[in-house]
């Protein structure tokens, strides 16, 4: 059975409660790497809402999570506006980059759209690599301003962050809107002859997704304080994105959460592992996907349901 | 005010060509408010086409469908829907994780990005729906745990959630016991007295012939005949499109068989489960080589559950043995390999790929010599395959591709072939030439066959035994000439 919304989200409060504490004891390294963890978790949230539900993959998050942090990073470099005009300056080009994809691509059908985000994200890193007096190029881009200096309050900005987005992300999905989506997502014959505008509805999925990706990004960009093409484009980048929402469970949302909390914790405590943590990394995730398919959330939920 | 006013659906002219192929050429049709037509028409004959078209699935290439009065031809299905019309798919695909109210709430959803919260009254629209259609004893489930009969409800709630005036029903009685064809034929009354127009889809006039007020008969993209049910089916053509000649049966004694003490093939007690399900009970059965030896049952009785534990599929308790030697922890690809290829009921065929690399395919382990003179005998076997032998697989209609199946399979030279439903949703037409086609197999191969059926009569004239398949147990074995006076009772 499908635990209650009500129940999960209170569950969810509790959690982001307790963790809101860690700052009074954590050190800033477990600090600084959980701020990382909650702004993945985000991207990973978004890229589930376009995956479970609307039933596209995505190949490309980095697309919109690059457009919105580079946008905002390169404003800020230029004339220093403030922040939060960066921000939001960065989150509308994330959504206009969105659409511009989305439209012709949500005609294709199959793979073929994710073949197109994937070639958008190859695009973008071309771009960034090649426009380098603008973009830092392949060095990185400095940004002059940061939110703040101080690591509890970047926690915590992260993690509020996070969690406000997982519960409308959340309630989202499960709302007659995600239903809607849903089926959309499952068969877009069925939902059309019900008089579903399937294009129109996974086309706003997108939008939300280009809106959490990219304001996601953009506030990672102000924690980080630089932006480079290994932290917010790369497809490994992308891949470990996918890899955080299929581990977490997919068509969870809050399971996108758990996966890259995962990922981000378990590579950073084998980095002394050098080249070898990521193989390891990978090599337990593709363990978990091929014999928990549901991932960790799916997991949760069965036990719940057995006891 | 005239009969064209009144009409709810009015379709002139339509046409569809995929590729070179001709769906549908000039169609003409209208269904009044609170009327019932019939569009019947044997597999391929562009009957199904016609609905996708005047639903907006697909695009016309000419023509025109008036909803209401409303030009509607070349909208989007969306639109077309919110003018007014439904349909009920043949194949049901609800979402599995919601419960059933759930999915009958989903289609009472206006089609709006603002709504976060369900309207008040959605609840209540919905399990009304729910009592109309006789699911609600089953509202909180998940469609997956739901027999078929509950599916198609499920569906049928769907389409007539959103009140639409036309009502397009895909092959209404498809997989329904008596009982079950019964309630729906009364449900589908009661939405034509709402004064809706309704439009069934099938195969033959028979299965809609009680409901209907008119029928158009169908044929390779045209119409052949229109009229009430009676007149067409005393139409001359329609007569030709749809019967055959009488088949005698043959069957031939047990003790002619050579392996009479060591049979090819013998399942001993075998018994599976699905869960808490038992699928299979302590079945046994055999087949010498060289036999004909037919399964039938009906939809669930276990048929398909058999066939998938003889080909290894399945873990199962009991012996499967070949030739006095088990099979047990060979895998499925070994068993293939050895001789025993079953044809699927799903056909499964490599939709993109031509018909003649479909057969390629599954005679990939031949010499290539071999495998071309395999494909010589199998054309004049199916001489429609040869024709069709540079189409993608996927475009062909329903009784070729059972061909291609067949072919593809005997393509393995297989010692014992297994077919599962080969009739499947196949028109008359169609399962006379499947049948001459398994009745030259019999006649002029080594080859030993297991058919499971669901049409006894097409079934008993090829079989030499027969068995009963049951609740997931044999009920009866014996020939087919005693099969009706014997098994068939309660089985009909």
């Amino acid at each position: 059975m499908q635990i209650p919304t009500a129940r999960l989200l209170l569950i969810g409060l509790g959690a982001i409660v307790l963790a809101s504490f860690l700052p009074l004891w954590a050190s800033g390294y477990i600090l600084g790497l959980l701020t990382i963890a909650y702004y993945f978790g985000v991207f990973a949230m978004a890229w589930d809402l376009l995956f479970g539900f609307a039933g596209e993959v995505n190949f490309g998050p980095t697309f919109l999570i690059g457009v919105g942090a580079y946008t905002a990073g390169i404003l800020d470099n230029l004339y220093q506006p403030p922040i939060w005009l960066c921000i939001a300056a960065g989150t509308a080009a994330a959504i206009t980059g969105g659409l511009v994809l989305a439209l012709p691509a949500l005609r294709l059908r199959g793979p073929y759209f994710g073949l197109t985000t994937l070639v958008a994200v190859l695009i973008l890193q071309n771009f960034i690599v090649v426009d380098a007096h603008l973009t830092g190029g392949e060095i990185g881009l400095t940004v002059p301003d940061v939110i703040s200096i101080s690591d509890a309050t970047n926690y915590l900005i992260a993690l509020w962050f996070m969690a406000i987005s997982g519960a409308i992300l959340f309630s989202l999905s499960r709302s007659p809107v995600g239903l809607i989506l849903q089926a959309s997502g499952q068969d877009a014959v069925q939902a059309g002859a019900l008089g579903f505008n399937v294009t129109k509805h996974k086309l706003t999925a997108f939008v939300i997704s280009a809106f959490f990706s990219g304001l996601a990004g953009t506030l990672m960009v102000f924690y980080l304080g630089s932006a480079s093409v290994g932290t917010f484009i790369d497809i490994t980048v992308g891949v470990q994105i996918i890899i955080s929402a299929v581990l977490g469970g997919r068509r969870t949302i809050l399971g996108a959460v758990l996966g890259a909390i995962f990922l981000i914790a378990m590579s950073e405590a084998l980095r002394p592992l050098g080249d070898l943590s990521n193989f390891i990394v990978f090599g337990m995730a593709l363990i978990v996907v091929l014999v928990y398919p549901n991932g960790f959330f799916g997991l949760l939920t069965r036990t719940r349901e057995d006891a | 005010m005239s009969a064209t006013e009144l009409a709810h659906l009015e379709v002139t002219g339509l046409t569809k060509r995929f590729g070179g192929l001709v769906a549908v050429r000039e169609m003409s049709l209208s269904v009044a408010a609170g009327k019932i037509l019939g569009l019947i028409g044997p597999n391929g004959s562009g009957k199904s086409t016609v609905m996708k078209l005047i639903m907006g699935i697909e695009r016309p290439d000419g023509g025109s469908v008036r909803i209401s009065g409303v030009e509607v031809c070349g909208w989007p299905s969306h639109r077309i829907a919110r003018m007014g019309a439904g349909i009920v798919f043949q194949h049901s695909r609800p979402l599995h994780r919601q419960t059933v109210l759930e999915n009958i709430k989903l289609a009472l959803l206006p089609d709006k990005l603002t709504r976060l919260f369900a309207d008040p009254q959605t609840d209540a629209r919905a399990r009304a729906i729910a009592a109309r259609v006789g699911l609600t004893a089953v509202l909180d489930r998940r469609p997956g745990t739901l027999p078929f009969a509950d599916l198609r409800k499920i569906e049928i709630a769907k389409a007539i959630a959103r009140d639409p005036q036309v009502l397009l029903i895909d092959e209404p009685f498809a997989g329904l016991t008596a009982k079950e064809t019964a309630a729906f034929s009364d449900l589908i009354c009661e939405l034509r007295d709402d004064g809706r127009a309704v439009l069934l889809v099938d195969h033959n006039v028979k299965s809609v012939s009680r409901l209907v007020d008119r029928v158009i008969a169908m044929y390779v993209g045209e119409r052949i005949a229109e009229g009430s049910a009676d007149e067409v089916m005393r139409n001359e053509t329609v007569r030709r499109v749809y019967l055959g000649g009488a088949i005698e049966t043959a069957a031939r004694p047990e003790s002619s068989f050579r392996d009479t003490a060591t049979p090819f093939l013998e399942v001993d007690k075998v018994s599976v489960h699905y869960g808490k399900a038992q699928a299979l009970e302590q079945v046994s059965i055999h087949v010498h080589e060289r036999e004909f030896v037919a399964v039938v049952g009906l939809n669930g009785a276990g048929k398909t559950t058999l066939f998938n534990t003889i080909s290894g599929f399945l873990p199962y308790a009991g012996e499967v043995r070949r030739q006095g030697a088990t099979l047990r922890g060979q895998s499925a690809a070994a068993i293939a390999r050895g001789g025993i290829v079953q044809c699927p009921e799903g056909r499964e065929l490599f939709v993109d790929m031509t018909v003649r690399e479909n057969l390629d395919l599954g005679g990939q382990h031949l010499p290539t010599e071999e495998s071309g003179a395999q494909i010589e005998w199998l054309f004049e076997l199916f001489p429609i395959l040869r024709d069709r032998q540079r189409q993608a697989a996927g475009t062909l209609s329903g009784g070729e591709q059972q061909m291609l199946t067949i072919a593809r399979a005997l393509m393995m030279k297989p010692k014992l072939l297994m077919l599962d439903e080969p009739t499947l949703g196949l028109a008359p037409v169609i399962l006379e030439q499947i049948s001459k086609a398994l009745e030259r197999l019999r006649q002029t191969t080594p080859i030993t066959v297991l058919l499971a059926e669901q049409n006894v009569t097409f079934a008993l004239p090829h079989a030499d035994r027969v068995y009963v398949l049951e609740h997931a147990r044999i009920v009866w074995e014996g020939n087919p000439a005693k099969f009706a006076a014997e098994g068939g009772a309660g089985f009909l």
